[in-house]
């Protein structure tokens, strides 16, 4: 099995990331669930959401623990919430910046997790640019594709697709191919 | 079909294979996404003919339930929390008067402390209003009861309500079969109401019953619950025929047969206690799940059998009966009276608190051991609560225990695991 968490505030597209997520891997034929962490979302204020993804019926209801993989859309949440807790050694970390890793001082850190496991992403300046708003969820979700390799970027299409239509679709589309490529080249 | 789906949305997709007649409405979280989606399918014709009555409190929406249900309508709507204690008073005369209503029941916490996450107090508030309550481990489940649900409530004349956790059922993405309209067609028949308010053929319902009668017709409501007890394993088997599919039914039981410790639970929870229990039958235990999916009726013969041959059970409830314990455990005892069996009772996930495989594992080792108290409450903060009463040992001006507890905790916002 494995688990993501998404850290975002609200407003951030978090849940809808994580429900997109699901629907990828379902796309795929995998079992997926994924939930928010139900609490009472105000605009801004911080918000998590989750989605495990397995071949196998998912029964726990307990929210995750221990993440292979943590999605971070906004880096401010880096002095507020605990956003690594039961990150795995050989987990994965996207965070939504235009900064590199060492800039936000996080270079040391990254250094002890699995090599090229972590990545920086402007998926703020991405989703402005492809979708006219600063939303980065998409752009996140397309870069974790590239970046884990969990799940292919079709599959994130399928579920811009199912979730979006028209315009919006494809300017969310536009941003996904970005992303994917932005993390897959700096991966080569 | 399988889609990948929220579970609000899904429940909201069976409800409307139901072709219910009228849907009355009024929004609570967790319970909104479900009549929201309702309300859509309605607007959109692709639910008709069915009116969507828009009302000003729950009090209404179950009050003109009944008004539909009464003049012939399969009529539904769903709530949660605060809002079934709004409605208790129409509650109870749904079932009194024998209308066959299906709600939903988005199970929430009840203040004060205001609280709008997941706990099973509030249906099990309404546990002796006459309302039958189901209660769904998974989306797919809560899907499954809803279609089962009004077939038994128009069978026996009696509501339900369908019970499913709060957020974490009604706010999860999983994977649920959605059925065709063809196998629900095939397996829900027309609602033939036994009473039916006609102006063609004038009668009344809900008359004054003085003692001379009251006690026959509030019997008969247990004679139903009776009968049900009968047909709910009939319908789930039946179900199955039809759609392919083992959900529902009185109880389930999981992992028992040479089990010495048996878990008890209803709801969501199943599925976290099913891993853990497998994971300690990998290390050896002999540990097993016993499901209540029907809490009223109450199947006492059916736990009774399921727990018979074990030595010990834990009930792991999300409801406190305060001053007394556990509400499930309760049923759960009188259901083994005189079986000689160690029975314990844990009170875990009150107001939304997460409950981890972590926790249940020592849990399940202790009450194997026999090392339980009679109540445990899961992952209670001693601390807190011991500050607390300090607190109001040294003075009498000690204040609101919700603000101090949170003060003390140094809480900012909910926690996330």
């Amino acid at each position: 099995m494995f688990q993501v968490r998404i850290h975002g505030r609200g407003g951030q597209g978090v849940v809808t990331a994580a429900e997109m997520l699901s629907i990828a891997a379902f796309e795929e034929g995998r079992h997926a669930q994924a939930f928010p962490s139900f609490g009472s979302e105000r605009t801004g204020a911080p918000v998590v959401a989750f989605c495990r993804i397995s071949d196998r019926e998912i029964r726990t209801r307990e929210p995750i623990v221990e993440a292979d993989a943590v999605i971070i859309q906004d880096p401010t949440l880096l002095h507020q919430i605990a956003v690594f807790a039961g990150l795995k050694p050989e987990g994965y970390v996207l965070l939504n910046s235009r900064h590199s890793l060492e800039e936000l001082g996080l270079g040391e850190f990254a250094d002890a997790h699995e090599k090229g496991h972590f990545f920086s992403l402007p998926a703020t300046e991405i989703g402005i640019r492809h979708i006219g708003r600063p939303i980065p969820n998409i752009p996140l979700l397309a870069g974790f594709a590239a970046l884990s390799g969990l799940i292919r970027l079709e599959s994130v299409i399928g579920a811009i697709n199912a979730r979006f239509k028209g315009k919006v679709a494809s300017g969310n589309i536009a941003a996904a191919e970005e992303a994917y490529r932005l993390v897959k080249e700096a991966s080569c | 079909m399988l889609k990948q789906i929220e579970g609000s949305k899904a429940v909201a997709e069976a409800v409307a294979l139901c072709r219910p007649e009228v849907i009355c409405a009024y929004p609570i979280s967790p319970q909104t996404h479900i009549v929201e989606a309702l309300g859509e399918m309605v607007k959109s014709q692709r639910l008709s003919p069915c009116e969507y009555i828009n009302v000003e409190s729950e009090f209404a929406a179950m009050s003109v339930s009944i008004g539909a249900s009464a003049a012939g309508a399969r009529a539904y709507t769903a709530t949660a929390s605060q809002g079934l204690l709004f409605m208790t008073e129409a509650v109870y005369n749904a079932a009194g008067l024998g209308l066959p209503i299906v709600m939903t029941v988005a199970n929430r916490a009840i203040g004060a402390p205001i609280n709008i996450w997941n706990d099973h107090s509030d249906s099990l508030s309404q546990r002796d209003s006459g309302w039958m309550q189901l209660f769904a481990e998974n989306n797919q489940e809560a899907v499954d009861l809803h279609i089962q649900a009004f077939r038994l409530a128009e069978e026996l004349s009696m509501p339900i309500m369908v019970c499913m956790d709060g957020y974490i059922l009604t706010h999860a993405f999983e994977r649920v079969d959605i059925p065709s309209q063809e196998e629900v067609d095939a397996y829900l028949p027309p609602f033939e109401p036994r009473q039916v308010l006609d102006p063609s053929e004038p009668i009344t319902i809900g008359a004054m019953v003085g003692p001379e009668a009251f006690m026959e017709v509030k019997y008969l409501a247990h004679a139903k619950q009776m009968q049900a007890i009968e047909r709910i394993p009939e319908l789930a088997s039946e179900f199955r025929s039809v759609f392919g599919r083992e959900n529902g039914g009185l109880v389930r039981t999981y992992r028992v047969e040479d089990a010495e410790t048996v878990i008890v639970a209803m709801g969501s929870v199943i599925g976290t206690i099913k891993d853990v229990v497998d994971e300690m039958r990998d290390e050896g235990h002999r540990i097993g799940v016993l499901t209540i999916v029907s809490y009223r009726p109450f199947p006492l013969e059916q736990v009774r059998s399921a727990l018979l041959h074990c030595k010990r059970f834990l009930v792991l409830e999300k409801s406190l009966a305060v001053g007394m314990g556990g509400i499930l455990a309760t049923d759960v005892r009188m259901a083994v009276t005189g079986a000689g069996l160690m029975g314990y009772t844990a009170i875990a996930g009150l107001g939304g608190r997460p409950i981890f495989k972590s926790q249940l594992h020592p849990l399940f080792r202790q009450a194997e051991k026999e090392e339980l108290p009679p109540v445990t409450f899961l992952d209670l903060d001693w601390e807190a609560v011991n500050r607390q009463l300090e607190r109001e040992r040294q003075t009498r001006r000690s204040g609101p225990v919700a603000e101090n507890i949170l003060h003390d905790k140094g809480i900012v916002s909910a926690k996330f695991g």
